[in-house]
């Protein structure tokens, strides 16, 4: 028994030394401002310097909170408890957040800069007239190869990753529309299909690309690739753009078929309780000079046309990650499928990783 | 006596209400509930005629199983070792310390060892087999998930052997019992109580083991866990994902079922 | 008799090592110069000064532990005395009813539990935080301590509960003089695995956390997505050392205080002789 009460307060200090050590820590640090501001990222989405910046430039303090998923994000944000003041989703999702009167709408008066965005990258079937969300970053889906492991081979569109000598090597993203798009694009289909016929005929189309897929993951491709687990990935540009940075062998290319088309935009969501922070926030991002910053830091194609002037030439001038008006003619966007559909491409996408 | 012993449990008793029984209750009522939100069965009908969803559990079912014999095989020894050292306490506790590193990041760590430049491949080469494709296979899943329960089974079976006492054993021994004998007829029966505790607190969680199931089989291995990660993450799809965790819930109880002990002072103390 | 001595020992050591291996690898990349854990290609302190630099990984560090330490010994005392409730229910039934129950959360998936606690929480409006991330960890770890004290209360000797009873002993003393003393090895294996489960959860915290708290592993995971930084390898090594010399520590002084006892064991005030393992 004495070894039990003694034990217990042993643990109980110790608690309130961790406690005090945090304190200590954040006083040190002067972490403890009154003005908060909540930020709802993606993980390592933002280069760090410039949350640093923020803060010195307006005095707030920002709470720096990750989701690994836009529907975890949904969940979090759809139960309030915590008061985020900015998020940064997904396209579909905020289509989804609109319909569900989760996001705010935007006062247009309080945001500067707005016109340093591409005109192509506003006013888009999600948002019509930008009522709700402002551009983060956007890019696509794509073939990430090493072009000194696989100096035998050439990459131009989907069709090219079924060749059987590719048998287990490809790397692929473990996401459900993702992989039946694949599907769907190699038959010419709609990356939005809603027609169980062409469904049916893509994850047929797909068994025959199963051996050679090697793995179904995610983040990790990025390492895989460049320790050269892997030669071949379908991932996504900025994911890409990494690999590219760390080893020097990997190429990215868009397929012919078309690919998908994404973007990430800042929205206001219901939990706001500082939204003055927030249009700072967004007029803070919408500035060139560190949207610039940001993009070299994150590796996706930013939709500030601005600060392409700030960008390095190699960067702006790749194809594969600012593609011309004609390439882009080819890439879709993901549209909300409805319930009954999303349930299918899952259900394909598990019997696809069931049986492969 | 019976007074202050209620009195004793209350917080335990409502700690049952407000976090087992409340949100069963939730996850019963969602399994009920179709996609558009009305009353339905469909979900339950689908789980138990998809081969998709069978298939999936009977792996489950079967991986969970050889991850159990597996740190079974290991942990039974060690703790049988141990807790005939001198200072076993510290010993165990120096087996159980690796949990406590970050399991995310041991995974990584894992990749590593187990990857094509990784050392277990180097020593392949050196050996003269050459590099296999050790990651992204049932082996590596196996291996991992195995080292990673291997402290959950060692602990209870270590206190249950640990327990033991010392003069039941001299009193075999005495009686002319070999070592074998003394381990078989005295030592083992006395340690099942620890086994028992190991299979639960090992079986029930492999099946639902998620994150290895994509960082090292990628995704070549799908568990239970996986395939409802993905339907309360991805599809939203809560009602399903419920109605496989209503089925891990009911496999539970199946699996107490099993282990339970069959009859109160079979021991004799 | 030596030579099955040796292979015991010989079988400890290769478990041993099969347990470190990953752990003596984080270690051996923290000193890596490359940032990834794949090519050593030299040494240096790099990491560790970057990480006395973050102070915002140090406090998530420190809430962690403390998360941990408060977490399971509220759990452990809850779970004990729950514990001790289902071994005194007498019906059979309602034993294995409070069993069943008990163990319910131990096989849901943490995404459920998390998600199902997140449900509980807005419900009830509570504000998602340190207190929600605490209560969160206590409520998934007490079936752990449950099942990690029960065997021992079924394996304690009941007449001593009905000798000292007959003695006179209060219901308290009974308590504390001989049921506790005789399930202490139970109450600590739950208390470390309730410790274990805290540290290990990732699922549960995320989805309950709010208000820019964070534990280790959800800052680990969402850090991952770039490859996990030698940073985190770099604060590992120093928790993992602290957590072997605290353990240490705690052993040596315990082994000084037997010592001492033996010194003493011929005064019959010490009645603890047959308690401490």
């Amino acid at each position: 028994m004495k070894k039990l009460t003694s034990l217990a307060l042993i643990i109980t200090v110790l608690s309130i030394a961790a406690y005090a050590g945090g304190l200590l820590l954040e006083q040190a640090q002067g972490t403890s401002g009154q003005d908060v501001f909540h930020l709802y990222n993606w993980g390592d989405y933002i280069d760090s310097d410039l949350i640093d910046q923020f803060e010195e430039e307006t005095g707030y303090r920002v709470v720096y909170e990750t989701f690994d998923s836009n529907e975890a994000m949904y969940t979090k944000i759809q139960q309030g408890g915590t008061g985020y003041d900015l998020a940064i989703p997904s396209e579909y999702m905020i289509e989804r957040m609109i319909e569900e009167n989760l996001v705010v709408e935007l006062d247009h008066t309080q945001i500067h800069g707005l016109e340093n965005i591409d005109p192509a990258f506003l006013d888009l079937n999600f948002d019509p007239g930008n009522r709700y969300s402002i551009p983060y970053f956007w890019g696509t889906l794509g073939i990430a190869y090493n072009e000194e492991l696989l100096s035998d081979f050439e990459f131009s569109s989907w069709q090219d990753l079924y060749q059987l000598e590719l048998e287990n090597s490809i790397l692929m993203i473990d996401g459900a529309r993702e992989l039946i798009g694949i599907g769907l694009q190699t038959l010419g289909y709609s990356l939005n299909s809603r027609d169980e016929a062409e469904l049916a005929a893509a994850a047929d189309v797909l068994s025959d690309l199963a051996p050679n897929i090697k793995a179904l993951v995610a983040d990790e491709i990025k390492m895989y690739m460049i320790q050269e687990e892997a030669s071949i990935a379908v991932t996504f540009s900025g994911e890409a753009a990494d690999m590219m940075w760390e080893n020097e062998s990997i190429v990215y290319v868009l397929p012919e078929e078309g690919s998908n088309l994404w973007f990430d935009n800042m929205v206001i969501p219901h939990t706001v309780q500082n939204e003055e922070a927030a249009y700072a926030f967004i007029n803070f991002m919408l500035d060139p000079n560190i949207a610039a910053q940001n993009a070299d830091y994150v590796g996706y194609s930013t939709p500030n046309e601005a600060a392409m002037a700030f960008l390095p030439d190699e960067t702006v001038e790749d194809k594969q990650f600012y593609p011309s008006p004609e390439m882009m003619e080819n890439l879709e966007v993901y549209q909300d499928l409805g319930l009954e559909f999303t349930g299918l491409y899952n259900d394909l996408f598990l019997e696809f990783k069931m049986f492969r | 006596m019976t007074k202050e012993r209620k009195w004793l449990a209350v917080p335990y008793h409502l700690w049952i209400v407000l976090f087992v029984i409340v949100p069963v209750m939730l996850l019963l009522f969602q399994s009920f509930r179709g996609l558009d939100g009305s009353f339905t069965l469909v979900n339950i009908q689908t789980y138990f005629t998809s081969r998709v969803y069978l298939t999936m559990t009977l792996q489950s079912f079967f991986y969970a199983f050889l991850i159990t014999v597996l740190t079974l095989l290991i942990s039974y020894p060690a703790a049988y070792f141990l807790a005939q050292t001198r200072h076993k306490q510290f010993w165990l506790l120096v087996l159980i310390l690796p949990t406590w590193m970050n399991i995310l990041l041991k995974t990584y760590a894992f990749i590593g060892i187990l990857s094509q430049t990784g050392f277990v491949n180097q020593g392949l080469n050196f050996i003269g087999i050459g590099a296999q494709q050790l990651l992204f296979t049932p082996l590596s899943f196996l291996i991992v998930a195995t080292y990673i329960e291997v402290p959950f089974m060692l602990l209870p079976v270590f206190n249950a052997i640990d327990e033991i006492d010392g003069s039941m054993i001299k009193a075999s021994r005495d009686l002319g019992a070999g070592e074998w004998q003394t381990f078989a007829s005295v030592i083992f029966p006395l340690s099942l109580s620890g086994v028992r505790s190991g299979i639960q607190a090992v079986f029930i969680p492999s099946l639902s083991l998620f994150m290895l199931t994509r960082l090292i089989a990628g995704n070549r291995v799908i568990t239970l866990g996986t395939a409802i990660e993905q339907n309360f993450l991805v599809t939203q799809n809560w009602g399903m994902g419920s109605t496989m965790g209503i089925v891990l819930v009911l496999i539970m109880f199946g699996v107490m079922f099993l282990t339970r002990r069959r009859r109160k002072g079979v021991t004799v103390r | 008799m030596k030579q099955k001595q040796k292979w015991a020992t010989v079988y400890l050591v290769l478990v041993f090592i099969l347990l470190y291996t990953p752990i003596f690898y984080l270690i051996f990349y923290s000193f890596n110069e490359a940032g990834t854990m794949n090519q050593f290609s030299g040494f240096t302190l790099n990491h560790y000064s970057a990480l006395a630099e973050d102070a915002r990984l140090l406090i998530i560090a420190l809430d962690t532990v403390r998360i941990a330490l408060l977490s399971a010994l509220i759990a452990t005392v809850i779970g004990t005395a729950g514990a001790i409730g289902i071994y005194y229910t007498r019906q059979r039934r309602a034993q294995n009813v409070l069993l069943s129950l008990n163990n319910i959360l131990l096989v849901s998936p943490d995404v459920i539990i998390g998600a199902s606690f997140l449900l509980l929480f807005t419900l009830v409006g509570f504000q998602l935080g340190f207190y929600s991330v605490l209560l969160a960890h206590i409520a998934f770890s007490i079936p752990i301590v449950v099942l990690m004290v029960l065997p021992k209360l079924e394996d304690m000797n009941a007449n001593m509960i009905t000798a000292a009873r007959d003695l006179g002993a209060s219901p308290i003393q009974v308590l504390t003089s001989v049921i506790l003393p005789s399930i202490t090895p139970g109450i600590l294996a739950g208390y470390f695995m309730a410790f274990t489960f805290s540290i290990d959860d990732f699922a549960v915290t995320f989805f309950v956390t709010g208000g820019g708290f964070a534990t280790l592993s959800v800052e680990i995971y969402s850090r991952a997505r770039q490859g996990v930084s030698l940073e985190i390898n770099a604060l590992s090594t120093l928790l993992f050392l602290v957590a072997v010399s605290l353990v240490s520590g705690y052993y040596f002084i315990q082994q000084q205080q037997r010592n001492r006892k033996k010194l003493s064991q011929l005064d019959p005030t010490v009645h603890e002789k047959a308690v401490t393992p």
